[in-house]
């Protein structure tokens, strides 16, 4: 049986809804590796037993994971990842472009928070979300 | 508000303590869905504790009637709810460890003794101590574990948390929701720290001088709000429901309940639950809302 390995971090004043901040952390944990396919999320009741949230905003968040396609719910069994968020190795190229980025943002006499706001914005242009 | 069956179901509630007082309920109706977490909040004197106690049978009411777990009287399964008052009625003579072995005479059939005692255990607290060397929120953790114990299909929480610091809240709502998450249960339980609540709880019923002044899920109240700043008057946004307002700079923000889309140059913004509530208590005149049939 695969250990759960991750603990969620509930942040009660960072203004992101409960569930998002679950379906945030559980994408870091993929993307970082600290998951990978087939192993077991936490169960809803480790979750709130350890986080003192309400059960359906765990499980709010695991469906939105599913429906993602990221995880599937084995009756009986728990919540399996079915497969990793792993898409840009650190050596694809993407990731020097960017530290080079930043490197000639703060040579430019740009503070963290510009470099943040600018990323931001490009963000948004690039991938539009549906409004929060 | 989920599951088909209420699990608690009021209809015009009113109780009278003496012919003089103006009564502590005064015709409360509301519902709580089959395994929800319900917040029970509202200011002191607003008649929470008195609701609780016919919810619990306690008490009966003066008029009208409650109806637990699929319309039942409280008497009828009594053995099914847990009842946590906030004098937490515990014999000071005791050890921990009798007071469990009474309780599991008290609950002969429903009584889970080894959950009970993890209950304790885990708060650190010696089953060989008597109830009256125990700090506040020792006995708190102990009532916890006596009406966990009891693995109910409802619980009733009279501001449960009051004598706690902050982790051991942390830990006594941890240990809720994971019954809640295992059991399906549901949750009455009155509170002031609409902060904590915003994280637990699925139902909102606010109580203001013994009626239901909002009641339903939480997201459904928040959608049904909006909080509106603009330069003009409070009169420019006659066509809504308006709760509460007041002087923004040279403008006005209002909590409002809008009845289609707003004048031009006023932004709104979703309030949080704490806002909502805030507001409803700034404006006790400001009219009711009950979801909580939807």
């Amino acid at each position: 049986m695969t250990e759960p390995r991750i603990e969620y971090r509930i942040d009660r004043r960072s203004g992101v809804a409960t569930y998002v901040q679950i379906i945030q952390q559980t994408e870091q944990a993929l993307r970082l590796g600290l998951l990978e396919e087939g192993d077991q999320l936490p169960t809803a009741r480790a979750v709130v037993e350890a986080t003192a949230v309400n059960p359906n905003t765990v499980l709010k968040a695991y469906r939105e994971l599913e429906r993602k396609g990221l995880v599937e719910a084995r009756r009986g069994m728990g919540t399996f990842v079915r497969r990793g968020l792993r898409t840009t190795p650190v050596d694809s190229g993407l990731h020097a472009d960017l530290a080079g980025w930043v490197r000639r943002a703060r040579e430019a006499g740009l503070e963290r928070d510009d470099v943040t706001a600018l990323f931001s914005s490009l963000l948004d242009e690039h991938f539009p979300q549906e409004a929060r | 508000m989920t599951g088909a069956e209420p699990a608690v179901e009021a209809s015009g509630l009113v109780k009278q303590f003496g012919r003089r007082r103006p009564a502590a309920l005064d015709g409360c109706s509301f519902q709580v869905g089959a395994g929800s977490v319900c917040a029970l909040v509202g200011p002191n004197g607003a008649g929470k504790s008195t609701l609780l106690d016919l919810a619990a049978g306690v008490s009966s009411p003066t008029e009208g009637s409650i109806r637990l777990l699929g319309g039942h009287t409280p008497g009828e399964v009594r053995e099914r709810v847990s009842y946590l008052a906030q004098d937490k009625q515990l014999y000071p003579q005791l050890t921990v460890a009798e007071t469990l072995r009474m309780a599991a005479g008290l609950n002969p059939g429903r009584w889970d003794a080894r959950y009970a005692a993890d209950v304790v255990e885990q708060g650190g607290v010696d089953p060989g101590t008597r109830v009256r060397r125990l700090s506040g929120g020792q006995r708190t953790r102990v009532a916890l574990a006596l009406a966990l114990g009891k693995r109910p299909d409802l619980l009733l929480l009279d501001e449960p948390m009051a004598a706690l610091d902050p982790l051991a809240r942390k830990q006594f709502t941890g240990l809720l929701m994971a019954h809640v998450a295992e059991h399906g249960a549901t949750v009455l339980l009155s509170s002031h720290d609409l902060g904590e609540l915003t994280d637990t709880c699925d139902d909102l019923v606010l109580l203001g001088q013994g009626r239901v002044r909002l009641a339903g899920a939480t997201d459904a109240l928040l959608d049904a709000h909006l909080l509106a700043t603009g330069r003009g008057t409070v009169e420019d946004l006659s066509a809504h429901t308006v709760v509460d307002s007041r002087a923004a700079g040279r403008g006005t923000t209002a909590l409002l309940r809008p009845a289609g889309p707003l004048p031009d140059g006023w932004s709104t913004a979703q309030p949080s639950l704490e806002e909502l509530v805030v507001h409803y208590l700034g404006a006790p005149d400001a009219p009711p809302l009950d979801l909580s049939a939807d």
